[in-house]
């Protein structure tokens, strides 16, 4: 009963949902990926991601202006962001529960400014496909890879980005240093608090971007809580990634093909009970992380506040 | 260690002020002067409170009743006369549970436990507050066995406007292929899937339906996937339940197919492409329970919501739906009604 998947209008099906779905994931997970590496765990991104869906849906039903819409994601996440770093950094509130704080804060917000500003569930004219030229015409290639709208090229572009700014540039190696001995890194002149506050407001525009990405670009729509816990998948996908951007890249890649797969088992009406398909990413994700043969290291000064001479 | 107490402190206030999950705060009307108990003397407001799983716009389950709350509360002459408290986005269970215990204790009239998934809560809630009413649906059990008076239970017939649907569907199919985007294999959504694939079979034996399920009533994301893989699939007539579906009714309109809805009017979101939609209509049995209320029966009866009184299907002015599929849906309407059609025949 299985050969029904694995024909090859199937296959690409799968392969080019499974790149759609990670998008919002990677925007996420790769900006949660530099607070990490900084030593701040962000649990908020849940909530940062809501606050720049609405945002950006918003300023589009307004203007109809896409990438102002984006934009506008990105500075309300980062504000979000800065808000983290002031509870978590400089009042060295316990990361988790601050995260956890404004994550509700979040959906709340996002919530009651939707239902004031807007007040029923409307769709906007979202980002586009954007066939690449030449790119897009390779057959299965292109139609796979190079049939999908700007800000799932971007989420992609921005894994080997992310890798060069974390390995290869004097920024990245204070964001390590911070994360692994914030002591030494003092020592040597880092202003760790400093690196830390930049981080958190990086990650927290990734995830107003990755709400963009869900409310103007995949869904063209905002409804109250409609990201549905991503935020803390993309959480997840940093561990799973081993904080860093190919990992992330893979981890993300695997939950959302397994997650295309699992509806077109469905769809071929194979006969899997619908409860067991659903769990399917989420039980591969568990296997592969407990499996996989590894030596990558947490972040040492992960969820620890820093103070001089403390 | 005083800093880190006082920061709790106040992201737990501030979680509190807009989270859903917070207090039932958000009265509809101003009502805190309100005398606590029964307001049966003239001049108190009737006092209605309801839990509900999603937002009051989800365009689904939780707004098809608080839209028949409103509308009521507008007919009995505003908020002087009947006063509304909202908890929305009630998904964990014990929330919603403290939420129905306020209320009950605040002195409301008639509390709602807008989902089966209360129905437990509810009913130990009830056992202390006697003299108030309390309502829950998707349910038939008013707990009369058990010796409960002040409940009522209220349900929708899904699969009637389900059926007819998929009588729809199958005449709009040029593929013969049509797609479900399906919730949660349970409740309300499962009777209208089966209603559904029962019209579609009975119009066109050889149409092929296929069945998808996301695991949840609000991960729009994997719902709108979910829509995609079912154009890729072939399908050129979709359909789907809960308020997830905004994604894919977009999804759809992108691609060029039609939508048949279902709860309540999915229409604005694809004017061109939302065809036909199952609306339920609460009124008739909110107006009931409050007069019932007034004249001293707190509970005890089920509601039924069906064609003939509640459940309504609305056949959009589309160039879609033509005369045939007019004249095909009212006679099958027609035959539900007059109990000619069964929507739901073989119950597995």
């Amino acid at each position: 009963m299985f050969d029904e998947l694995f024909t090859l209008s199937v296959l690409i099906g799968i392969a080019h949902s499974g790149i759609r779905l990670a998008t919002p994931y990677l925007y996420a997970a790769l900006g949660e990926m530099f607070a990490q590496r900084s030593g701040v765990l962000n649990l908020g991104v849940d909530g940062m991601m809501l606050m720049g869906a609405f945002s950006a849906f918003y300023v589009v039903f307004n203007t109809e202006s896409l990438w102002l819409g984006v934009v506008v994601a990105l500075l309300v996440g980062a504000l979000m962001g800065l808000l983290m770093a002031v509870i978590s950094v400089t009042m060295q509130a316990e990361q988790g529960i601050s995260g956890i704080g404004l994550y509700l804060v979040g959906l709340g917000l996002s919530d009651l400014l939707f239902k004031k500003m807007v007040g029923s569930v409307v769709g906007v004219s979202g980002f586009s496909v954007l066939r690449l030229p030449v790119l897009s015409t390779i057959p299965v290639i292109g139609e796979i890879f190079f049939e999908h709208s700007a800000l799932i090229y971007l989420a992609y572009l921005l894994v080997p980005v992310s890798w060069l700014v974390l390995n290869k540039t004097t920024f990245g190696l204070k964001i390590r240093a911070v994360g692994h001995n914030p002591e030494a890194a003092d020592s040597l002149g880092v202003r760790v608090n400093v690196i830390r506050y930049a981080t958190l407001i990086l990650g927290g525009a990734m995830a107003g971007v990755a709400g963009a990405s869900l409310s103007i670009g995949l869904l063209n729509v905002f409804q109250q809580n409609m990201t549905n816990g991503m935020g803390f998948i993309a959480v997840a996908l940093v561990y799973f990634g081993g904080w860093r951007p190919f990992g992330i890249l893979g981890g993300a890649l695997l939950f959302s093909t397994v997650n295309a797969l699992q509806l077109w088992v469905q769809v071929k009406g194979i006969e899997i009970p619908s409860d067991l398909a659903v769990m399917m990413p989420y039980i591969l994700t568990i296997l592969a992380l407990a499996f996989a043969v590894r030596q990558v290291q947490q972040p040492a000064a992960l969820t620890k506040p820093y103070e001089r001479g403390g | 260690m005083k800093r880190i107490a006082l920061i709790l402190v106040v992201m737990a206030l501030l979680a509190a002020c807009v989270a859903p999950g917070g207090a039932p705060a958000a009265s509809e009307g101003d009502a805190d002067s309100a005398a606590v108990g029964s307001s049966e003397a003239s001049g108190e407001p009737f006092r209605v409170a309801i839990v509900m799983p999603s937002s009051t716009e989800d365009i689904a389950w939780s707004q098809t009743m608080y839209d028949a709350l409103r509308t009521v509360q507008e007919e009995m002459g505003g908020e002087s006369a009947m006063t509304i408290a909202v908890s929305e986005n009630m998904f964990q269970v014990a929330d919603a549970a403290a939420a129905i215990r306020d209320y009950a204790a605040d002195g409301n009239d008639l509390v709602i436990a807008h989902g089966t998934q209360y129905g437990n809560s509810m009913f130990e809630v009830a056992r202390d507050f006697p003299e108030t009413s309390f309502a829950w649906g998707t349910a038939t059990d008013t707990g009369a066995e058990e010796g409960f008076e002040n409940v009522f239970a209220y349900e929708a017939k899904a699969q009637e406007g389900g059926y007819v649907n998929g009588v729809i569907a199958a005449m709009l199919s040029q593929a013969g292929i049509i797609g479900v985007v399906g919730p949660v294999e349970a409740g309300d959504a499962k009777l209208y899937i089966d209603g559904f694939v029962a019209g579609v079979k009975a119009t066109n034996p050889d149409a092929e339906i296929n069945i998808s399920y996301t695991g949840s009533f609000g991960d729009t994301a994997l719902a709108a996937e979910a829509a995609n893989t079912h154009i890729k699939a072939g399908a050129d007539v979709l359909t789907g339940s809960a308020q997830q579906v905004v994604g894919a009714i977009g999804v759809a309109a992108d691609n060029g197919v039609l939508w048949l809805g279902t709860q309540a009017d999915q229409t604005p979101l694809a004017p061109d492409f939302v065809v036909a939609n199952q609306l339920y209509d609460w009124t008739g049995v909110v107006k009931d329970m409050i007069a019932l209320h007034k004249e001293g029966t707190l509970g005890g009866k089920t509601y039924v919501l069906t064609l003939i009184d509640g459940l309504k299907l609305q056949l959009n002015d589309n160039p879609a739906i033509t005369d045939e599929i007019r004249a095909a849906a009212e006679s099958a309407i027609a035959g539900i009604e007059a109990g000619e059609i069964d929507p739901m025949p073989a119950a597995e």
